[in-house]
């Protein structure tokens, strides 16, 4: 029988693949943005299966507000993309040094 | 095997499978597309607990605004994509180290997890099995959780606002209307009654 366990193993392997996504394409912001959203995948599967099968219906409802920051992040993520490239001409992210931070 | 638990492996063996691709693809559109398979298939895997909001909610949301945003920034920008690929052998070891690491900590920390005893007793809004999951959802949502929910409304409107601050340039060499001075322009600014002598024009 499909238990807790299985979905938290899904889960910690989606993370792990998002982190890894993040550092094999370092110059790549539009996959490192892609990866976050693996991330964010896993962590709403992780609290609507704790939801289901603790049978607290909180989690789905913190699973939304999870995805309305996602969504939020997407949008705000590729307009700073957009004018990125607009000034320099590239999405080059592994050297970006225009704050001098 | 029952149906649940086959359904259940083959959702899991998708969303892993079209996660790796989507970090692994050579072709940022073709992440893109992958990245759409994986939500689909988490929002099969939401579905199998019940969570049938959730899953439509990912769907909708996803598939329908996030991927199509990504699609497009991705087609807009034209971009040397192979060049971006450089370095990615360099970064595999050391990323492949941290996942392995990141991975251990998951399952030693989800194998001594156990839910305390008074876990089960803790529920904050415990799911009554004769409410339909949307409408158990509404009533947390709009009961306890009204404020949180407008605090959300207030992200995603400011998210708005930013993106479309961020992205807006004004063009030069148009002649945009003006409305302001179209609408403070008063009937004697524009007209002006003369009464010429025969034969005399009148100056502008």
């Amino acid at each position: 029988m499909i238990g807790l366990g299985h979905y938290l193993v899904v889960a910690a392997i989606l993370f792990v693949m998002g982190v890894l996504g993040i550092f094999l394409n370092r110059k790549n912001i539009i996959i490192i943005l892609m990866a976050i959203e693996l991330i964010l995948l896993a962590v709403n599967i992780n609290l609507v299966a704790f939801s289901a099968f603790l049978g607290d219906i909180v989690g789905q409802v913190f699973a939304m507000f999870v995805l309305t920051v996602a969504a939020g992040e997407a949008a705000i993520g590729l307009a700073i993309l957009v004018i990125y490239f607009r000034g320099r001409g590239t999405i080059a992210v592994d050297d970006v040094n225009r704050m001098k931070g | 095997m029952t149906v649940h638990a086959f359904a259940f492996y083959v959702f899991a063996t998708l969303v892993v499978a079209s996660g790796a691709l989507t970090i692994l693809a050579r072709n940022p559109v073709h992440s893109v597309l992958w990245l759409i398979l994986a939500f689909f298939n988490g929002a099969g895997l939401m579905l199998l607990v019940g969570a049938e909001f959730i899953a439509m909610l990912l769907v909708i949301v996803y598939v329908g605004a996030v991927a199509v945003l990504f699609m497009f920034v991705v087609m807009m920008l034209d971009i040397d994509f192979a060049e971006m690929r450089a370095g990615f052998t360099r970064y595999l070891p050391f990323g492949l180290l941290i996942a392995a690491v990141l991975l251990a900590e998951m399952i030693l920390a989800a194998g001594v997890w156990s839910l305390g005893e008074t876990g089960v007793d803790a529920r904050l809004e415990p799911v009554d099995p004769s409410l339909p999951n949307i409408e158990a959802i509404g009533r947390a949502l709009y009961d306890r959780y009204l404020l949180v929910f407008e605090g959300a409304g207030i992200v995603l409107l400011v998210a708005m606002v930013g993106a479309i601050v961020l992205t807006h340039r004004d063009r030069s060499g148009t002649r945009p209307q003006n409305v302001a001075s179209q609408i403070r322009r008063r009937p004697e600014d524009a007209t002006r009654n003369t009464q010429p002598e025969v034969g005399e024009g009148i100056e502008l």
